[in-house]
């Protein structure tokens, strides 16, 4: 029996989303990003400097705002509530578990997946499913918002000023790689 | 007309040719659209000399900027009026000179061949940019046209103003033009219209045409000018040019085969006409300022006497209108009114100008004069030929005729003679039709009214309002994590909302039919696994999470112990069946919830909403966790021997994990939530591993499975299997008017439970009346014939027509497994019924059937319990 569990270990069997994709234009670059683990984090006001030290990142309170350490991210995306981003992939549950203070979390790394768009015309590109005001006064560099882009919601982060992170559901990422990709196409115009 | 067949053949076909209204192509459009959306501090609508100025000053602020023009390239009025100078230059030198200064600024968008079509709310303004049409071999991958969707802090409207032609008979001759165009044509492209022309005007700015084709050497065989007093400059002028000029005179009429060959001149009131030989004839009765995007904006335009035009009056939004669209005429006084507003909208947007620009212009004349309505020559005959509308074929005489037919406001008028409804909304006929209907009636013109301007301003292909959603992106196409599998299993898939899922597989030979018979056999005798990881999900958490499912669902809640799972009925607030699904509990303050796929988001948000509404005060928050998971449900006799060999740590035996019960642990190594459960009436698994080990643990399964005998299936044996149960499925077998007691699911309702969404509604005299629809089986008499899902229920099939419904078929199978058809059906007092023979009449037949309980296969349960 337990040659058989250790024959078929598929631990590391992931199939991603977007396995493959390339895409964009020499205004935006489109690239899967790599797995990382996610926590949909709900919590009220008093348990959020006790959960920040837990994550190690300050959960932050203003609204398109996020705070980034070490590959790990908390972007606000409600007034009690965060998604937690670690690209080491870290145990986001374990962590908030030992807070110790009320706090509701939700392991969604499998949920989401994201694309990173890069170059001098990402945010044009992005602008063209995203209505919000993309420019770096009003979107600076960390700034975070879950928004539409078309027919589909996304968790939109700037990461540098000619670079975001695309945060959407599983299933409609081939949607928006496809309508970033001609986005992207008519950026450089 | 007779007859009346010919109608349809050939009258109104012949008729919509005539209209020429075009024919609609069915080819698809190889081009390709974009869309783009901006924000900005000021948006500039126009950029002719208002525009620039008021860019030019907005821009020099800091604040970011985009000025937009219909036209190839910037400068309006000053493609043709040459006698303008700004600051020492050639008016239209200065404006492209201005718009090369404004296009190396980065806080400045300058874009040519965009019309601004829509003013919506809030400063929301619809571009339409023509990105490729102009060129003859475009790049490929430019698009044809760019929707730009604007979101601006303020909005300036220097849209300008538009001629208008004169109303007299046979005024549509080819070489009868406004005069601005002659003008264009002359001092934009070079091109003279004529060699003999003639002028009707009621307004000074076609002496200036005049005068340009005169110096160009082209001869002016007289100007007629409706006023007995012109401007006395350029009266002067065309003297001076030797321009004959007959004051208070009117055309009456004009001749000519294929182009204009002479207009008959008459003194206004009367007398001999003359006639006199010309080739082109350029006409002007004034300027009507272009209020449309002020008016799209919802502001209210007032009609001011002394100029007879309608002027932008009260604001709604944070606009401001400058130069000829707001009835500034002097040059200069455009020029500092929309520096002005350019330096105030910035300012308004949190800019301020560190110097005052300043821009010195002049021209030669400035204009007086103008008149709306019928000229001299339009009638009162009714059949003169006096366009008002060029495009809708709409003469002065159809206005007249409207009045005494009794059409009183303009709205009726316009619809009684379609004047200003072709596309170009009336640019050019509004006012003229305005001003005769006014003076049909005896009333003044604002009496009469404006018809409302309505975007687009001018057309806007489909193409660029749908621009990148098309094929692919058309809408979003979501796949299961295990899709492409299941497509090289040979799944068919079919449209679950947006979702694909498989419906069933086919093997070679197959049919639909024999498919799912196969796949409904083998889950029943050995098992079958299924793709269900559609199934919405969501993870309610919180020490309060309990209560609040109590206040959620019908059932109980308090008592399921963590590791335990429990069917959950959901209502709205009217008492009806709103969704249905398993919730397990995997800690005291962890539930993970099922619902139905198609009510996935709704659910969330129908929780969400009472959460933050109703039940504020409790400590639980909710999270979609649909996508999270890939789910694989193993169904069947052998469900537990497929999965044994790759779990660990949890035991499956049917005493430590008995049907109803999720457990935490590991498949293949990986970290799964393994629910015992069933939704076939067999024993049965769902597998629930995050989404990215879904393909590789669907294939360990699936090598488990198909030695023993195990195949996959689709939902259609899923819904075969699920009525072989009698489970309902809420959507299907429920339509938004059934109770929990009419589907026969009145055990799970909490007899006890004090409070729950949808108890009061449960309580309403007619929900608990007798003789209500109830869910019930139906047994065709002959086994062989399957019912139409959505066929009625009869009582006695000899009634006269109409007949009384009693009810209807809400599912309705092949049962391999029964060897004989199936259905649910919502029938009258159905549960009362039950041994009735009823009838479900067809067009072709009368089906007699047996009402019956629900449930058709393993009426007893027990092989859920192995």
């Amino acid at each position: 029996m337990s040659d058989l569990i250790a024959a078929t270990d598929l631990s590391n069997a992931r199939t991603l989303a977007l396995a493959g994709r390339h895409g964009g234009s020499g205004a935006a670059a489109l690239t899967p990003a790599a797995p990382a683990t996610r926590l949909s984090l709900r919590a009220k006001p008093e348990a959020v400097s006790a959960l920040s030290a837990a994550l190690g990142v300050s959960l932050l309170t203003k609204p398109k705002t996020s705070a980034s350490s070490n590959g790990r991210h908390a972007l606000w995306l409600g007034p009690d509530e965060w998604l937690v981003i670690d690209e080491n992939e870290a145990d986001l549950m374990a962590a908030v578990a030992s807070s110790g203070v009320l706090h509701s979390a939700t392991d969604v790394s499998h949920r989401n997946t994201a694309i990173l768009v890069k170059g001098f015309g990402a945010e044009t590109a992005i602008n063209g499913g995203c209505p919000q005001d993309l420019s770096l006064a009003a979107f600076p560099v960390g700034a975070c918002s879950r928004t539409v882009f078309a027919k589909s919601e996304i968790v939109l982060l700037r990461t540098a000023e000619d670079a975001f992170r695309v945060e959407c559901w599983r299933s409609f990422s081939p949607y928006v790689f496809g309508l970033l990709s001609e986005a992207a196409e008519d950026a450089g115009n | 007309m007779w007859p009346k067949q010919a109608w349809k053949h050939v009258y109104e076909p012949q008729i919509r040719a005539a209209a020429g209204l075009g024919v609609s192509p069915t080819e698809d459009d190889t081009d390709h659209y974009s869309s783009r959306y901006a924000h900005c501090d000021v948006l500039v609508i126009g950029a002719g000399l208002a525009g620039l100025s008021a860019a030019l000053a907005a821009a020099k602020t800091g604040a970011r900027v985009i000025i937009c023009d219909e036209q190839p390239e910037v400068g309006g009025a000053l493609h043709y009026d040459k006698s303008v100078t700004i600051d020492g230059l050639d008016g239209f030198t200065w404006a492209q000179a201005t718009a090369a200064n404004l296009k190396q600024m980065k806080n400045v968008k300058v874009l040519p061949r965009t019309t601004a079509f829509g003013y919506y709310a809030q400063n929301f303004v619809g571009l339409n940019e023509r990105v490729t049409e102009h060129l003859a071999k475009p790049d490929k991958k430019l698009p044809r046209e760019r929707l730009w969707q604007v979101r601006a802090k303020r909005v300036i409207i220097a849209t300008g103003a538009i001629e208008r032609h004169m109303v007299f008979a046979n005024n549509d001759r080819p070489g009868i033009m406004l005069a601005s165009a002659a003008r264009t044509f002359l001092n934009h492209f070079g091109v003279a219209v004529g060699k003999k022309i003639g002028v009707y005007t009621a307004n000074d700015s076609a002496y200036e045409a005049a005068f340009d084709l005169k110096r160009a050497g082209v001869t002016i065989a007289a100007i007629v000018d409706s006023r007995e007093k012109p401007g006395e400059g350029v009266l002067a002028e065309a003297r001076s040019l030797g321009i004959e000029v007959l004051t208070g005179h009117g055309v009456v009429t004009t001749s000519g085969n294929l182009r204009v060959s002479s207009m008959s001149v008459a003194r206004n009131g009367g007398g001999a006409a003359r006639k006199i030989a010309i080739d082109a004839l350029l006409m002007s009765a004034g300027w009507t300022p272009s209020v449309h995007m002020f008016s799209q904006s919802r502001g209210k335009v007032a009609y001011d006497n002394e100029t007879q035009r309608f002027l932008p009056g009260t604001y709604a939004q944070d606009c401001l209108s400058v130069g000829a669209c707001n009835g500034t005429n002097d040059l200069q006084a455009t020029i500092e009114e929309s520096l002005a507003a350019g330096e105030l909208m910035a300012q308004a947007s949190g800019y301020s100008a560190s110097q005052k620009l300043e821009l010195q212009g002049s021209n030669a004349f400035s204009w007086s004069g103008g008149m709306a309505g019928a000229a001299e020559g339009a009638g009162p005959d009714t059949t003169v030929k006096a366009f008002i509308d060029f495009q809708n074929d709409v003469c002065a005489k159809d206005i007249r005729l409207a009045v005494r037919e009794g059409m009183h406001s303009i709205e009726h008028i316009k619809r009684f003679t379609t004047n200003g409804m072709a596309t170009d909304q009336g640019k050019l006929s509004n006012i003229h039709g305005l001003a005769i209907a006014a003076e049909t009636l005896g009333r003044e013109i604002p009496k009469v009214g404006l018809t409302t301007f309505r975007a687009p301003y001018t057309p806007v292909t489909f193409g660029t309002l749908i621009n990148h959603a098309r094929g692919e992106l058309f809408d979003p196409t979501r796949k299961t994590p295990t899709h492409a599998l299941e497509e090289a299993q040979g799944a068919v898939f079919e449209d679950v909302g947006q979702w694909k899922r498989a419906w069933y597989y086919a093997r070679a030979g197959e049919d639909m039919h024999q498919a799912v018979n196969r796949e409904c056999k083998t889950v029943r005798d050995v098992a079958g696994m299924f793709d269900a990881s559609t199934l919405g999900k969501i993870e309610v958490v919180g020490p309060d999470a309990a209560q609040f499912l109590n206040l959620i669902y019908t059932n109980s809640w308090d008592t399921l112990k963590p590791g335990r799972c429990r069917y959950g009925i959901m209502l709205r607030e009217d008492g009806f069946v709103y969704d249905d699904g398993v919730v397990g509990r995997l800690a005291e303050d962890r539930f993970h919830v099922t619902t139905t796929t198609g009510g996935a988001a709704r659910v969330m948000n129908h929780m969400e909403d009472y959460l933050q509404t109703e039940f504020p005060h409790l400590n639980v928050w909710l999270t979609s966790a649909t996508e999270q998971w890939a789910v694989i449900a193993v169904q069947g006799p052998k469900a537990r021997e497929i999965i044994a060999p790759l779990v660990e740590g949890i035991d499956l035996s049917n005493e430590a994990f008995p049907h109803m019960s999720v457990r935490e642990g590991k498949i293949c190594g990986v970290p799964t939530r393994l629910f015992r459960m069933s939704f076939t009436g067999e024993l049965g698994f769902e597998v629930n591993v995050p989404a990215d080990f879904g393909p590789a643990v669907w294939e360990a399964i699936r090598a488990q499975a198909e030695p023993l005998g195990a195949c996959a299936y689709g939902t259609e044996t899923m819904h075969v299997l699920r009525a072989e149960k009698g489970y309902i499925i809420v959507g299907q077998d429920t339509d938004g008017t059934v109770t929990p007691d009419d589907a026969s699911l009145g055990w799970a309702v909490g007899k006890k439970k004090p409070d729950f969404v949808g108890i009061r509604g449960l309580r309403r005299p007619d929900l608990v009346a007798d003789g209500r629809k109830q869910l019930v089986g139906l047994l065709t008499k002959d086994p062989k014939v399957v019912l139409e899902e959505g066929a009625q229920i009869v009582a006695d099939p000899n009634q006269t027509l109409p007949m009384t419904m009693i009810g209807h078929v809400t599912s309705a199978y092949w049962s391999e497994n029964c060897g004989r058809s199936i259905a649910l059906a919502l029938v009258a007092g159905g549960k009362a019924r039950i041994g009735e023979t009823l009838y479900v009449p067809m067009p072709d037949k009368t089906i007699a059937v047996e009402v019956s309980d629900m449930v058709f296969f393993d009426k007893e349960g027990g092989r859920l319990h192995v």
